[in-house]
């Protein structure tokens, strides 16, 4: 039988004619050497390989640790180069033999925020059981080998796969797995699943309907086809000792199909749960908002979240830049008074950079709450980089929120303003008054103001003379709308009488339309 | 390995070592916390801890210190902390000086110039030594790279500096040297042990986080709180101990503003010493809460289940 790597050992011709993986390549030589008792025939390995595979020989443990890594990356952890270098050398200095240090260990490296410990604590625990046969009656009789074996050490994809052709394994392989079931090894039937795994390109597996796919293609690798064969001679033998044999022989296989199916499942947590993430986030950055079920919304907020820092640090920032380059002589000299005048310390003009004011006026009515929600959440995230904000709902009448907002989170914040306000159809004239009438005096020319609505104010006066005094007092009116731009001033809405006070009216029913409209108005001031 | 290494690292010699080292100084050290200190000084990184207020963030850095009879040198961060306070400042009134007595000496460092060019020249090729060492006042950052044997660097509540210093931080954090623009680079003489602390009131930045080792504690859990409270407070009762300790863990599973945190428990059991008390009751509990919680909401919100609370307490520890 031809093996591909001789140096690597992935198979040992034994004198019973089976064939078990040596744990030179597959499973790992603890201290003293895992030898698989093999009964049956099962040939344990030469002692020259497991000293082989144990030795840390030319770059130990790098293809092996970029395996983890590549798992860790897939799980959401965001593993740089320098990262994996230090990794390695981190995994010079510990070694293998201590799970919990090693766990530990990588831990300080990889993972850099809460959220991240707990994904590396899940992914490693995860990675660290894959060796694990599952088909087993009783979990800690399965464990206990499971636990002796290095997954550090198990060779590289496909080792020895090209020299077995598919035919030479397919016979071998169901002479090999009739005997494996039958004995019951369920250490060699583990290793076994995890070099036909390695041969099926398992870690390419990233949704969930290629399951049954791989564990096909798994269990034919182990040499299922050929076994099955077996098993339908044996019936047709008609002799009751086959036919015995036989049935026993299904039982296991059913079995092994379970314990299948189930590695293939770990290997999707492992290899594919950051994909799934990542293209559901990119579908929900571009999803209505009223489209959203609810179960999407928590990851809604943190998404909210994460671009609103990016934005709030990057205009925090440009706000202290200096202007180097001319001198404030005034002000060099009266600090450098106690000596005697000689400028020892320089001081430079300072462009002053204003933040921006906001004002942001919310329709909480039915149709818009969704989308209101959002605006307040991404307005309150990026609260850094802006001066003062002040935030009102309305409906059919307005109040201000600002302090419902500032003292209670926003999910919160938000369930109590609906209670107070997010009743009745909405009337924007009617709100609009109310804001002349409370808060009109605090518009300065600095002021940016922001109204969500759909401007649907059921028939009702729309005020637009307030509005207009409102676009005069402030520096800009920025109104939002939900509806796409076909279905403005149609029906009962007023959007195109409001749009001339406006500077910008836009359509805004996504995250990334918020995340547009949220940018210029910082990008404004800067 | 150890032989490469020189005798000062003996102490540091496994995570074993370490965690012993950390108890004699009186830090009941978690495997994570002492395979975090083992692992910064093998692979030479800082170590960022995080974790609520009040778990020993900072009393790590000084039981290392303790331990390896290093000096501790600390700096606190706070908004609009710069440079000058944080690695070095210039001695301006001795600069000031040095030109006056420049001014006096000059025209012996000229000489007999007979015109201006040779004077220049000779002025040019005089050393000077305005932008020198002997002008620089190390602050704690430049300060922990010129001991001569090593120091602990604690960098205090990092998350309270601004974005620009923590950019400036990373090539201390990296490379264990600093920039001086009028002098030119300085290495340490030995890397320091560095430790950060940030109470994540914000985010920290990529670039400093993967410079770190990354240390989060917790709240212990029950055994190693009371290890701790033992090493702290010695002579506490031993059943007290038992009860004072899952008081405190249940007020944590509590919606609470603010819960304990393992400090507040360490001040609870000194008083509770003083008062030689034995046994946990409603009224003691009662008189003593604010101890433990520092919000008048949480103490309302607690004094309701006062009796259930203590009852579980006593019935952990066997007291009845």
């Amino acid at each position: 039988m031809a093996i591909g790597d001789p140096g690597r050992g992935v198979a040992t011709p034994g004198p019973g004619g089976v064939t078990t993986p040596g744990p030179g390549g597959v499973t790992t030589p603890g201290p003293g050497g895992v030898t698989t008792p093999g009964p049956g025939g099962v040939t344990t390995p030469a002692p020259g390989d497991a000293a082989r595979g144990g030795t840390p020989g030319i770059a130990p443990a790098s293809e092996p640790l970029r395996r983890f890594l590549q798992v860790a990356r897939g799980a959401g952890l965001r593993v740089s180069a320098a990262e994996g270098i230090d990794a390695a050398r981190a995994v010079d200095i510990v070694g293998f033999a201590d799970r919990t240090v090693l766990k530990d260990t990588l831990g300080l490296l990889l993972a850099k925020t809460p959220e991240e410990k707990t994904a590396y604590d899940e992914v490693f625990d995860i990675y660290f059981k894959r060796d694990a046969f599952a088909g087993g009656d009783d979990p800690a009789e399965t464990a206990a080998p499971a636990s002796e074996q290095d997954p550090f050490s198990s060779p590289p994809y496909g080792a020895g796969g090209d020299g077995m052709g598919g035919d030479g394994m397919g016979g071998q392989g169901g002479q090999s797995l009739g005997s494996l079931l039958a004995s019951d090894d369920r250490a060699a039937l583990a290793t076994a699943m995890e070099l036909a795994a390695r041969q099926s390109g398992v870690e390419n597996i990233r949704f969930f309907t290629q399951k049954n796919l791989y564990a096909r293609r798994i269990l034919e690798r182990m040499g299922l086809r050929a076994l099955e064969r077996d098993m339908e001679t044996m019936r047709q033998s008609g002799t009751q000792e086959a036919l015995g044999r036989a049935d026993y022989l299904a039982g296991r296989v059913e079995a092994l199909r379970d314990a299948v199916r189930d590695f293939v499942e770990r290997n999707l947590l492992l290899f594919a749960k950051g994909d799934t993430e990542r293209f559901r986030e990119e579908l929900l950055k571009s999803a209505r908002f009223s489209n959203l079920e609810r179960r999407d919304l928590d990851r809604m907020r943190v998404l909210v979240r994460q671009m609103a820092k990016k934005l709030a640090a990057r205009y925090a920032r440009t706000r202290r830049r200096r202007l180097r380059g001319q001198l404030d002589t005034r002000r060099t000299l009266r600090r450098n008074m106690g000596w005697g005048g000689v400028p020892f310390v320089t001081v430079w003009k300072q462009k002053h950079i204003d933040k921006p004011r906001v004002m942001v006026l919310c329709d909480v009515s039915g149709s818009v709450a969704a989308m209101a929600q959002f605006l307040l959440m991404f307005m309150y995230a990026v609260n850094e980089a802006l001066s003062d904000i002040r935030s009102f709902a309305f409906a059919g009448s307005l109040i201000e929120v600002s302090e419902i907002l500032e003292q209670q989170p926003v999910e919160q914040a938000i369930a109590r303003i609906m209670s107070l306000i997010g009743f009745g159809s909405s009337n924007y004239g009617n709100a609009f008054s109310d804001f002349e009438d409370g808060w009109m005096k605090f518009v300065t020319n600095k002021t940016t103001v922001i109204i969500l609505g759909d401007a649907r104010g059921n028939r009702t006066d729309p005020r637009t003379d307030v509005l207009a005094r409102l676009s005069q007092r402030s520096r800009r009116i920025i109104w939002l709308n939900p509806e796409y731009r076909s279905a403005w001033g149609t029906g009962d809405s007023d959007m195109y009488r409001y749009a001339p006070f406006c500077s910008l009216v836009t359509v805004c029913n996504t995250l990334r339309h918020l995340e547009r409209v949220i940018t210029d108005i910082l990008e404004d001031a800067a | 390995v150890d032989d490469a290494l020189p005798p000062g690292d003996a102490p540091l010699r496994s995570i074993d070592a370490v965690e012993r080292g950390l108890g004699e100084a009186g830090y009941i050290a978690s495997r994570q916390i002492s395979t975090a200190v083992y692992m910064a000084h093998h692979l030479q990184k800082p170590i960022l801890v995080e974790g609520p207020a009040g778990v020993g963030k900072t009393e790590l850095a000084k039981s290392v210190a303790s331990w390896l009879k290093l000096p501790l040198i600390r700096m606190q961060c706070y908004e609009g902390l710069d440079e000058s306070k944080a690695l070095y400042e210039w001695k301006y009134g001795k600069q000031l000086l040095y030109t006056q007595i420049l001014k006096d000496k000059i025209s012996s460092v000229i000489g007999e110039a007979d015109n201006l060019a040779s004077a220049l020249d000779k002025l040019h090729a005089f050393g000077d030594v305005f932008f020198s060492q002997q002008f620089l006042e190390p602050r704690p950052l430049l300060r922990s790279l010129q001991e001569p044997d090593g120091s602990v660097l604690l960098i205090d509540e990092i998350d309270k500096s601004d974005q620009e210093f923590e950019a400036f931080l990373l090539e201390i954090l990296s490379d264990y040297q600093v920039t001086i623009p009028e002098i030119g680079t300085m290495g340490a003489i030995v890397p320091p042990i560095v430790l950060l602390t940030s109470n994540s009131t914000r985010d920290l930045g990529d670039a400093l986080k993967r410079r770190c080792l990354h240390l989060h504690i917790g709240f212990p859990d029950e055994r190693l709180e009371a290890r701790i409270i033992a090493s702290r407070v010695p002579g506490i009762d031993a059943r007290l101990l038992k009860q004072l300790v899952s008081f405190v863990q249940q007020l944590r599973t509590l919606d609470l503003k603010k819960v304990p945190s393992v400090s507040e428990t360490i001040d609870w059991a000194k008083i509770m010493l003083l008062l030689h008390a034995s046994v946990l009751d409603v009224d003691l509990v009662r008189d003593t809460l604010n101890v433990l919680l520092k919000f008048e909401a949480d103490i309302e919100a607690a004094s309701r289940q006062l009796a259930g609370l203590t009852h579980k307490a006593r019935q952990d520890a066997g007291v009845t």
